[in-house]
């Protein structure tokens, strides 16, 4: 009986909690100042979103009985979006095969992590959770949008956001397989094969299914399903976007050559700190660029780096952000975008485009996120002064209309849940910075502890 | 075969080092003209010539009377700070992050006050002048590892030698026995933890037995002139300036029992000391004012320790502890991107700092704490000419550092990463 009681205590919650996962909010946001982005800035402009979207941006909206936000003398932006990420995803590495992209981030979804929490409070909404870059070909990756309350997996995710996968080059698959399992790649040379071979194999497999599909009743069996192959198809198909993890100019033009050999056009490359050096043949592929805004030196494959990267990037006409790979740093991205004025010199809407609008082309969502215009998704951070001032600070972040952060009502203890285990008095220190450091080897080090400093 | 690819790494580092070296700086009679100079301790001046020689301020004031044979920067719509000060940084110690053989600030063993960080500054590093271009002219080149991992020292971002850089101050550097865990993926039991923070401190303890031993064998030797015959213990030679009180010693400590204990140890000891790090020191900021103990913290970028802490904690921390009337001096803990040292600063100051007090948290404070105010920290007359020249806020990314002085010398704005962007924003050939 007790039991009984108990189930349904249970179920009642868990349809609260699915039925708050669909919420979608109305807000009215008064008197801002609007950096719409795509449609510059709007002084004391109004911006009303109405079942989540953005229905109305103009002066003197009026809209009763519906939450309102004045923001006079505050800034209105579109929720900033990070195109690589591993926050709210509890493991990053399946670091096991030169390729697993088999797998998926989006199974691993945790949307307990407080660090969607701070991204918000940062004014980023939406994030790309990525598979590491131990593997050449990686995992399957997730876009979510950060729905701080929620307590389903599935609600975290951007239902309808393109399938992303991750590539990696250079030194992370060359030390992970080839110096730790003495396997292919232990080279440059090794890494463009992978891709090959993965490639070139998919291309048998797609005709002996389209040769199966043809005649399903042939009585002939069909061809042994691999979901590898189902992946690399799909690329060739072009359903999946390619973010390749990279750093140096030749391996990013070896990719570049091998997807041009297969046919593949949509590659956002990912770091690519020597992206500077080739950005005219970037450029000319359609190739797209997610740089950090200054990291370099950590190890030998980012010492020929420069902060001018974004920079340099962006004038020859690369479609270039700024992301954080970052648990610290996705809470200041505005910070970041910030630098290529300090580094390069461009202009306000140039900056703020790097975490806005080109990341959503780079997620392919620029459709739904990315600035504010009528019909886009209600997601707004709204800062205390322009965001690209190192003294903004965010004010209120927005998803979906449903106010996600408030700087007002943010108490000390925000987590979701307490794990009965953690103790109160647990402290991580945050000893030295290369620890905070390409975080996309996350998951690996346990594995190589013996053979590495880390 | 190892070795081999070491050394031609190395060696491939030197060659294109030597390719990108930046252009030199040059010395000499110079006036900054009509600029707004913010010296920091005698407030904001505006339309103010400084006029630098022999590697001093000269003098300061409104159209200073010239012989005709100094150079002349307008500086009309300018603004001249001074250098800023970095409290605690790898720069100089470190090349490549990942490859250990480039790296100096970690050597071997738990008890080694005696390693010298000035020895190993490499004055070429690549990272130095990517550092001082965002104004930045002095840091603190500091060991980090075990218990007492060596002797930190300040140095300018400027000369050919580790002696042209030195700037006047070395202290021990101490990382007090630590009731947290390391890192994320430190697995360690909450036991094992109080087990490794307990044997630490009673190491330390011992230390300082042993110090108290050698100490007075050291001042007996000294009253009488003697030198008592002693085995070479160069880690207790290293630490008897700080027994004695003549040196400074900088303890790293961040969460909050550890700070209160910190406090307790060095009440107990009575050594002239230091907080560094101090990431938990609004939670016991009270304690720590009324200790009188400085405190170099930083960075206010680095995530919370504790998941139930706001997420602004770090942010605010130095207002907080300043606030309690706690003396603060802020630090990056960087190596590579010392250069965000205004950033983290501006952070500070819009995280309820303030902009007065944040810049005095990168120049006249922590030259105070460093017990070297006498020569840097702020522009007045008599001081050593590091300054800068900005077209604006320097804590706001938009400002461009157009002029850089270290002991007087004008250095050029270049780095490794403005030649790499001259060379190549328009490539040539093209596409």
């Amino acid at each position: 009986m007790k039991y009984k009681t108990y189930n349904i205590v249970i179920l009642a919650m868990l349809m609260i909690v699915s039925l708050s996962a669909q919420e979608m909010g109305d807000i009215l946001i008064k008197n801002g100042t609007v950096l719409t982005i795509t449609d510059g800035i709007k002084e004391n402009t109004d911006v009303l979103i109405k079942d989540g979207k953005i229905s109305k941006i103009g002066k003197n909206i009026s809209a009763s009985g519906i939450k309102t936000i004045d923001a006079t003398g505050q800034y209105v932006m579109p929720g900033i979006i990070d195109a690589h990420s591993h926050i709210a995803i509890d493991v990053v590495n399946e670091a096991t095969d030169p390729n697993t992209s088999s797998v998926f981030t989006g199974d691993a979804v945790n949307p307990f992590t407080i660090s969607i929490y701070r991204a918000l409070a940062g004014g980023t909404t939406t994030s790309h959770a990525m598979h590491g870059s131990a593997n050449a070909i990686g995992g399957q990756c997730e876009t979510i949008k950060h729905r701080w309350g929620v307590m389903d997996p599935e609600a975290m995710k951007m239902k309808g956001a393109p399938r992303t996968i991750k590539f990696a080059l250079g030194e992370n698959p060359m030390r992970v397989h080839g110096e730790g399992n003495s396997i292919i790649p232990r080279t440059r040379m090794g890494v463009e094969q992978i891709f090959r071979e993965a490639f070139s194999k998919a291309q048998v497999y797609m005709q002996e299914w389209d040769e199966y599909n043809r005649n399903p009743n042939s009585g002939k069996l069909p061809p042994k399903y691999d979901l590898k192959m189902e992946t690399m198809a799909d690329i060739l198909r072009g359903e999946i976007i390619v973010h390749c993890h990279s750093y140096r100019a030749d391996e990013i033009l070896m990719l570049v050559n091998v997807l041009r050999d297969f046919g593949v056009d949509k590659i956002c490359f990912q770091h690519v700190n020597e992206g500077f050096k080739v950005a005219p043949e970037l450029a000319e592929y359609g190739a797209m660029a997610s740089v950090f805004a200054d990291w370099w030196a950590y190890k030998f494959e980012v010492y020929y780096s420069t902060a001018y990267n974004a920079a340099i990037l962006t004038k020859n006409g690369v479609i270039t952000s700024i992301n954080s790979d970052d648990a610290g740093l996705i809470r200041h991205l505005y910070h970041e975008a910030a630098k290529t004025q300090r580094y390069g010199g461009l202009t306000d809407e140039e900056a703020l485009r790097l975490i806005t609008i080109n990341p959503a082309i780079q997620l392919g969502i620029d459709d739904r996120v990315g600035s504010i215009e009528e019909g886009k998704d209600g997601d707004i951070a709204i800062f205390s002064a322009h965001p690209l001032s190192i003294y903004a600070i965010a004010q209120q972040t927005i998803v979906d209309g449903i106010v996600r952060f408030d700087i007002n009502n943010d108490t000390d203890d925000m987590r979701l849940i307490i794990d009965p285990e953690e103790k109160i008095d647990t402290y991580i220190e945050h000893i030295h910075e290369h620890e905070e450091m390409d975080r996309c080897m996350q998951d690996v080090f346990q594995f190589f502890a013996h053979s590495h400093k880390h | 075969m190892k070795k081999i690819i070491i050394l031609s790494i190395l060696g491939l580092l030197v060659s294109t080092m030597q390719a990108q070296q930046v252009k030199k700086s040059t010395y000499g009679d110079l006036v900054l003209q009509g600029a707004t100079v913010h010296t920091i301790t005698n407030g904001i001046l505006s339309n103010t010539d400084i006029y630098i020689s022999e590697g001093k301020i000269k003098s300061i004031g409104k159209d200073l009377v010239l012989s005709g044979d100094e150079q002349v920067i307008d500086c009309s719509g300018k603004h001249v700070y001074p250098g800023f000060i970095d409290g605690g940084t790898h720069l100089g110690l470190s090349e490549v992050g990942s490859v250990s053989l480039t790296e100096d600030y970690n050597e071997i063993g738990d008890f080694i006050p005696h390693m010298q960080a000035l020895t190993a500054v490499n004055p070429n590093g690549v990272a130095i002048p990517v550092t001082r271009v965002n104004g930045i002219t002095t840091v603190i080149a500091k060991p980090s590892g075990g218990l007492f991992p060596g002797t930190a020292a300040l140095i300018n971002l400027h000369g050919y030698t580790p002696d042209d850089m030195y700037a006047g101050f070395q202290g021990v550097v101490m990382n007090f026995p630590s009731g947290g865990r390391r890192h994320r993926w430190d697995r360690r039991s909450d036991e094992d933890i109080k087990k490794a923070q307990d044997k630490a401190m009673k190491t330390l303890d011992e230390i300082w037995d042993n110090l108290a031993l050698y100490a007075k064998i050291d001042s007996a030797d000294q009253a009488t002139g003697n030198k008592t015959l002693r085995e070479y213990q160069p880690e207790y030679e290293a630490l008897v300036p700080v027994y004695n009180g003549e040196a400074k010693l900088m303890i790293e400590v961040n969460k909050d029992k550890d700070i209160l204990n910190a406090l307790k140890w060095v009440e107990k000891t009575g050594v002239d000391a230091i907080l560094t790090g101090v990431a938990e020191g609004w939670r016991v900021a009270e304690e720590i004012a009324e200790s009188g103990v400085p405190v170099v913290t930083g960075p206010m970028t680095a995530l919370p320790g504790r998941s139930y802490v706001r997420y602004d904690a770090n942010y605010t921390n130095p207002s907080k502890m300043m606030e309690a009337g706690v003396k603060v001096a802020i630090r990056t803990n960087q190596t590579e991107n010392v250069r965000n040292l205004p950033f983290e600063a501006g952070f500070a100051a819009a995280y309820g700092m303030g902009i007065e007090e944040a810049l005095k948290a990168i120049t006249i404070i922590p030259a105070e704490i460093f017990g070297v105010d006498d020569m840097y920290g702020s522009i007045e007359e008599g001081k050593v000419a590091n300054l800068f020249v900005s077209t604006g806020d320097p804590f706001e990314m938009q400002s461009q550092i157009e002029t850089l002085f270290i002991s007087g010398w004008n250095v050029p704005i270049e780095s490794r990463h403005t030649l790499l962007y001259n060379e190549f924003l328009h490539r040539s050939p093209g596409k």
